[in-house]
């Protein structure tokens, strides 16, 4: 059993099931990221957590009590929402202990409580302000310091970075993360944004149509995808994704991927169990990373194979070159060095990590294993 | 844009201007124009106004008809002035306002955060009361009434104004508290506060500009209101009733400085409360329709 347990949890709003027997087990100062695109039953499921929203079925429960009709404000939770949802008529202060306030906590005892919160994010000299007077930061460390007045077993953050400019954002992912690491508290955290989910989760649940496509470290999603959906989810710029087949040259099994000119390239699979897919179509995933020019090469994977094809764009983005080709008819992207010399319309010889193809069967989605 | 400020969409000329406020200002002077005939004959002597002109500014000043429509007119039989029915028409109205502020405010805050089954089709039968005429409800309401033992109170108007403005204090409320962030309702629900803590602690202290729409409007609608005070007054009546009978009274020499000085009389409470909070009515109204 987990601190916190979601098992066989669904949800429907009449005959519309939404989330689809979801089964998480978060051990306490985990940190469970809730990744998806909108619709995906993310925040569904977060707000059933917080109690906001009915379960239609199985159990939520935190410290082994089940919570399923525990009133929002008895499950010891806090949330930090999207729009910070900070009381306008209220002072910083008063907006951060309103909450002990209402659990009828005395109060020099909340005033400690406040002091130690507001010196842990740096907004003491925030505590008389209204919100109408903070800026987008500010508020989002008044959020966070409302719950974290709380001191509650889990933490329940809905996309509390999305209303934030880039820079801004980036900071306070850090700034989050740090704060979980100093703390070790447990938290729940919903997002769209797979960077935020691979940056700051010890674990990520991605979700899509109210299903758990793969729950698992960063490190997992990232390199062994569930499926098709999860591989070109999480990724920025996506996974490369073509149609090859799997043909055998010399007894090992070889991806044959062919160009819109009828032009085939064969590349060595160093997955050793293909043997049973040779003559069969399958989709072939290669993250960007993977293809390099041949100095940029990962020197330590034993599958390097190079092939020549033709650049039709180059995005120099400062730390790196993104290089667009055609790929089995399809467009790839090559993330390159960034002193790579690279120019649009040249026929350039590129190298391809094939260690960490992975590859899925094109009727179910899923990855074959290794 | 330095040193050029454009307040108005279209140029304008300084010809077209002069004329735009010439005609603004006939139509302010056309506008005023009774009040000030009812200003200025209230404070004339009867025979000044019998025998000259309504227009013409008083030879005498005199404000013996106001002290006399307020204390001593013939009011129906009773020699009593309208004192004793402005205080009738204040304590029916000061309830009136407040209960139906307070229950549409209530019902908004309901409709929006604690949303139920059907809760649209409730919604849409109490804007009904805003559309029904009021002499279709006179005989059901007097039975109503006289079941309750209310009938010729003062309570018995109250209610009579309350039934009658929840549907418009609701409307107003919802509408509001629509466009107000359902997130603050759940923070607070997390923090711990019931229904009541969340509606006085969270949503009353932002609902100034549309309780001063509701407070502005039920006044004046009530206040005003002759139909249901002639109707169900009995010896409580209001001010308009009062009003009425000085004015319609067939017997003897119609006193029309008299006359004025009551209808000012009855006019002075609405007139009041628009010059009080008149520039945040358009506020209110404006709340929650353009974001800002």
């Amino acid at each position: 059993m987990g601190f916190l347990d979601i098992s066989h949890v669904t949800k429907s709003y009449g005959s519309v099931q939404v989330l689809h027997e979801v089964d998480i087990s978060v051990q306490e100062g985990e940190f469970l990221v809730l990744v998806g695109p909108s619709g995906c039953g993310k925040s569904t499921l977060l707000n059933m957590i917080a109690g906001l929203e009915a379960i239609s079925s199985g159990d939520i429960s935190i410290k082994n009590r089940v919570i399923n009709d525990v009133h929002p404000s008895k499950r010891n939770i806090a949330m930090v929402f999207q729009s910070y949802a900070l009381y306008p008529n209220m002072t910083v202060g008063q907006n951060m202990t309103f909450g002990l306030e209402m659990h009828g906590v005395p109060k020099p005892e909340r005033d400690r409580a406040l002091a130690d919160v507001a010196r842990l994010l740096q907004i003491t000299p925030l505590l008389d302000r209204r919100p109408g007077q903070l800026s987008g930061g500010q508020r989002q460390r008044v959020a966070m310091g409302r719950a974290l007045v709380r001191n509650p077993d889990v933490f329940l953050f809905d996309e509390p970075l999305s209303n934030l400019d880039a820079k801004l954002r980036v900071d306070m992912r850090t700034e989050i993360k740090k704060l979980h690491q100093n703390l070790k508290t447990t938290i729940v955290y919903v997002t769209h944004d797979q960077i935020e989910a691979m940056t700051l989760s010890t674990r990520i649940a991605v979700m899509n149509k109210g299903y758990v496509q793969q729950l698992g470290t960063p490190k997992d999603i990232y390199d062994t995808p569930a499926n098709l959906f999860v591989a070109t989810f999480m990724g920025s710029p996506a996974m490369n994704i073509m149609a090859a087949k799997v043909v055998a040259q010399n007894g090992v099994p070889h991806a044959e991927i062919t160009d819109a000119d009828g032009a085939t390239r064969h590349l060595r699979f160093s997955q050793a169990n293909l043997a049973d897919w040779v003559g069969r179509d399958v989709l072939l995933g290669i993250r960007p990373e993977a293809i390099t020019d041949p100095e940029g090469a990962d020197r330590k994977s034993a599958n390097i194979q190079p092939f020549a094809n033709r650049v039709t764009v180059t995005e120099p983005a400062g730390s790196d070159t993104f290089v667009t080709m055609t790929l089995g008819g399809r467009d790839a992207i090559a993330r390159m060095r960034a002193d790579a010399s690279v120019a649009p319309g040249e026929v350039f010889d590129f190298a391809i990590n094939m260690e960490k193809a992975v590859v899925f069967d094109p009727v179910s989605e899923a990855r074959i294993p290794a | 844009m330095s040193g050029v400020t454009q307040e108005t969409a279209v140029n304008t000329g300084r010809i077209a201007r002069v004329f735009i406020y010439l005609v603004l200002l006939l139509f302010a002077l056309f506008y005023l124009l009774p009040l000030y005939v009812m200003a200025v004959n209230s404070v004339k002597p009867l025979a000044e106004i019998t025998g000259g002109n309504m227009l013409a500014l008083p030879k005498i000043l005199t404000f013996e008809p106001w002290r006399q429509a307020w204390s001593t007119a013939q009011i129906g039989v009773e020699p009593t002035g309208l004192k004793p029915y402005f205080l009738n028409s204040i304590l029916m109205v000061v309830p009136a306002v407040l209960i139906s502020t307070v229950v549409g405010a209530l019902n908004g805050y309901v409709l929006t955060k604690w949303r139920f089954k059907y809760d649209t089709v409730i919604f849409g039968l109490m804007l009904f009361s805003c559309f029904i005429p009021f002499q279709t409800v006179l005989i059901p309401m007097a039975m109503v009434l006289g079941k309750l033992g209310l009938a010729g109170t003062v309570s018995g108007l109250v209610l009579v104004h309350v039934v009658y403005g929840i549907g418009f204090t609701t409307l107003y409320y919802r509408n509001y508290y629509a466009s107000f962030p359902t997130e603050l309702v759940r923070a607070a629900m997390i923090d711990g506060a019931g229904f009541f803590r969340i509606f006085w602690r969270i949503m009353l202290p932002v609902s100034g500009p549309i309780t001063v729409v509701s407070v502005i409007w039920q006044f004046t609608n009530i206040w005003n209101d002759f139909l249901f005070g002639v109707s169900f007054g009995g010896t409580s009546q209001p001010m308009t009733v009062a009003l009425n009978n000085l004015v319609q009274s067939s017997t003897g020499v119609k006193e029309y400085n008299v006359h004025f000085a009551g209808a000012i009389l009855a006019a002075l409470p609405t007139l009041f409360v628009y010059i009080v909070a008149g520039r945040y009515f358009v506020r209110g109204l404006m709340a929650g329709s353009v974001k800002g």
